[in-house]
């Protein structure tokens, strides 16, 4: 479990957040979210300080509800955010495999979904409503149709080198 | 009022109980909990408490309230195997290396497997490579998560008592955990190290960290001379661990035993809990003929301390400058030893303090108790390390003649002996305080509204005239509690002149370190009857007509505040608020 924390926040926009919900326990789980569409995910030191602003709360709490909610994210997506569908047609043709070729090439496990240089994110989602398609991967809004292992490779070690040229 | 219902056949009487659970116990039947603590809310979780009710099928017990009429079955065969399914479920997942757990023996997820007869687990075991680190940060407590059964008591027990929610539930499912905020180290939180979340822990989770061997080490060192002191709420709890009851005062016991074990000086911590009252009753004083720094904190408890300087380091000056009393016993056993015993030096003289506390475990390592570059107080011991050392050394306390302690330092008063019930330190400082403004004796010493130890007494109050002037006293336990009357403080609407603080529930009596009682809320209160009992038995009941402190100050101290006293009895605090997490709002 990391015991990082994640730095330079900027601590005045998660206080006008919380003063705009209503620093209330009740109020939690939209401070959470609003949080969360600032930063893009939910950074260790909002959590923090939501749970020692608000009465009733703690980090421990807050954190608790933060990694309960699959809607809540507490790492940083990746310049390159990768959804790899896993509904039930994508399943069945094999997205698995895609799945796990990604996780493996970005070094990723359960609890870890963005690669150490900050490049990819990885995330299962569900049905993304083009089963036609399907096994689909979706890479920054783009979508990738038919996808194998194989395929997969193809289209990452392209951005991959585009990033090196420049 | 009386109502009736029937368990397993019998018609059984109840009246204001709030769940069955309690209602079964208290006719004389039991069922098997791990969720259920009585001062805690109820929490249904574990289902370890199901019973079989006509008409209504199987209920937890511990989240049910009672009913008139209703037919219960404690023990019926889907009960059981209800029971035994949760039992197998919670060992596939756990580390069942029972024979080196330190909670082995008075684990209850190890006795309900034995009961249960559990010997064979139907699921996959978890494999060495999913086992987490184990935590050894905290100076207190330590926390295997691999032992953990999510029953929830430690997250309740900090939220509800400390107000402080250090541990808290995270993840989902399967993945579920209990844990401080994200997984850090348990000792890098705003923990106060009291050990309450530790004592209503089911299994070996959350412990005690030991120090039995640095003990033992003192003990068998020739060229060391050892002392060890207790405090007052150890002596009506350790016979507990030896099958006696709760409240009955070993301390002749006690003392016979430790002599036994190998200590060369028996001394008593309730000799300075008296130095304690002569030193804080006139700082009190003090404060008030100068209306400085009021209300005054009461600062024997490091929980309590921790908390202020970790999240109110602004109301520091409202703190007593006494060392608690383990922190004055031992320099003052240091300094004064070596003039009566040959052979004794400060250098090779070692102290060990018995507690019924694990955060003085991490008060005996501040650097402001340091002297010389040493801790004063060596070694700290809980009430049930202690009994766990007498134990292995054969010595049982149940039969064990009684003998008195050691001079210098032999006697004590009622006073002292109080500071173990949450109610006494303010009690005791008051006796004193009035006889030494007035020069009048006090005739009746008894402050019965500040006494009581359950949950309804977690905030007492009493006010007392001093020749005209009314002093109000406020006594709380619980930091939850503490919290509030800081809240009133700051608001500018505290009308006290006095808090006594008691991070533990009841106060010592109910420390983190005391033999296990989390599931019966009488014991402590037991534990404290056995301490007043024992004040108003003593001859001397006020600490400054105490006989021996008399002697100390003629011969040592000067007189209370001196500069002699102020080196030995006093400490600093400093603000610990940079990094804290409430450094950050
Ligand atoms: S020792 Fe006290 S403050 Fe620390 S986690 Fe346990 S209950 Fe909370
Ligand atoms: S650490 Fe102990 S008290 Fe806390 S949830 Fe786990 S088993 Fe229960
Ligand atoms: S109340 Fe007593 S046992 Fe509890 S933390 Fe304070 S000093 Fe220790
Ligand atoms: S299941 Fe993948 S797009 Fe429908
Ligand atoms: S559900 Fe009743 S004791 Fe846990």
């Amino acid at each position: 479990m990391s015991t990082q924390t994640s730095g330079g926040i900027n601590f005045k926009k998660v206080n006008d957040i919380i003063d705009s919900c209503g620093a209330k326990k009740s109020n939690l789980i939209a401070i959470l979210q609003k949080v969360q569409d600032e930063f893009k995910y939910l950074p260790q030191d909002a959590i923090t300080y939501i749970g020692t602003k608000i009465d009733g709360l703690s980090p421990a709490t807050v954190y608790g509800v933060a990694t309960f909610y699959a809607q809540f994210s507490l790492e940083p997506k990746g310049k390159y955010e990768i959804k790899c569908c896993d509904g039930t047609a994508c399943h069945v043709r094999g997205s698995m495999p895609v799945y796990t070729y990604l996780m493996q090439r970005f070094n990723l496990k359960e609890g870890k979904y963005t690669s150490d240089d900050g490049m990819f994110s990885v995330e299962t989602v569900s049905c993304l409503g083009a089963c036609g398609l399907a096994p689909v991967v979706v890479i920054n809004g783009k979508v990738y149709p038919q996808m194998t292992s194989d395929a997969i490779k193809i289209i990452i070690d392209t951005i991959v080198a585009q990033e090196n040229e420049g | 009022m009386t109502n009736t219902l029937f368990i397993n056949g019998k018609e059984c009487e109840y009246t204001n109980e709030p769940n069955l659970l309690e209602v079964i116990r208290n006719n004389g039947f039991s069922v098997p909990t791990f969720c259920y603590r009585p001062d805690l809310t109820q929490y249904g979780a574990c289902r370890m408490c199901v019973v079989e009710i006509e008409g209504r099928g199987i209920q937890s017990s511990c989240t049910m309230p009672p009913e008139p009429g209703l037919k219960i079955h404690t023990n019926t065969e889907k009960t059981r195997r209800i029971r035994k399914i949760v039992l197998e479920l919670l060992l596939a997942n756990h580390d069942r290396e029972c024979t080196t757990c330190d909670k082995s023996g008075k684990c209850e997820l190890q006795k309900y497997a034995q009961e249960y007869g559990i010997n064979d687990i139907r699921f996959a075991k978890k494999k060495p490579q999913d086992y987490l680190p184990i935590d050894n940060s905290n100076p207190s407590i330590v926390r295997d998560p691999n032992k953990c059964i999510l029953c929830g008591a430690c997250v309740r027990a900090c939220a509800e008592f400390q107000g402080h929610s250090v541990l808290g539930f995270a993840n989902r499912g399967s993945k579920t955990v209990v844990q401080p905020m994200a997984g850090r180290a348990l000792g890098s939180v705003d923990c106060v190290f009291c050990g309450q979340c530790q004592a209503v822990c089911p299994t070996g989770a959350l412990t005690i960290k030991t120090d039995i061997d640095r003990v033992w080490d003192l003990i068998n060192d020739k060229n060391k001379k050892t002392a060890v002191q207790m405090a007052p709420s150890v002596r009506v709890a350790l016979g507990e661990e030896f099958g006696l009851k709760p409240g009955e005062n070993v301390i002749g016991k006690f003392n016979a035993a430790l002599r036994q074990l190998g200590f060369d000086l028996v001394f008593d911590t309730n000799f300075s809990a008296d130095l304690t009252i002569m030193e804080e009753a006139t700082e009190f004083i003090e404060r008030l003929t100068k209306g400085e720094n009021l209300p005054l904190f009461t600062s024997c408890c490091p929980a309590w301390v921790r908390y202020l300087e970790t999240q109110h380091p602004d109301l520091l000056n409202h703190l007593s400058s006494c060392k608690s009393p383990q922190g004055m016993l031992s320099p003052v056993i240091k300094a004064v030893v070596p003039k009566y015993f040959e052979d004794y030096t400060e250098e090779n003289l070692y102290v060990v303090s018995i507690m019924p506390c694990t955060a003085k475990k991490a008060e005996a390592v501040r650097g402001q108790l340091y002297s010389n570059g040493r801790a004063q107080t060596d070694v700290v011991l809980t009430t049930q390390e202690i009994a766990r050392m007498l134990k292995s050394a054969g010595i049982n306390l149940a039969t064990i003649t009684p003998e008195a302690n050691d001079s210098p330092f032999g006697q004590y008063t009622g006073a002292a002996t109080i500071f173990g019930a949450s109610g006494g330190v303010a009690e005791a400082a008051v006796r004193t305080a009035y006889e030494f403004v007035t020069h009048e004796s006090l005739e009746n010493i008894d402050f019965k509204p500040l006494r009581g130890v359950d949950k309804a007494h977690r905030a007492k109050e009493a006010e007392i005239d001093i020749k005209g002037t009314k002093v109000k006293v406020r006594v709380v336990s619980t930091l939850k509690e503490a919290e509030k009357s800081i809240r009133e403080l700051k608001e500018g609407k505290a009308d006290f002149q006095l808090l006594e603080v008691m991070a533990c529930p009841g106060g010592c009596v109910n420390g983190g370190g005391q033999p296990r009682s989390c599931d019966n809320s009488q014991i402590k209160e037991e534990r404290a009857q056995g301490l007043y009992k024992e004040d108003s038995e003593l001859p001397f009941r006020k600490s400054h007509t105490n006989p021996d402190i008399i002697k100390l100050y003629e011969e040592f101290l000067e007189k209370p505040n001196s500069h002699k006293a102020h080196e030995l009895l006093h400490t600093t605090y400093s603000d610990m608020f940079k990094n804290s997490y409430r450094d950050l709002v």
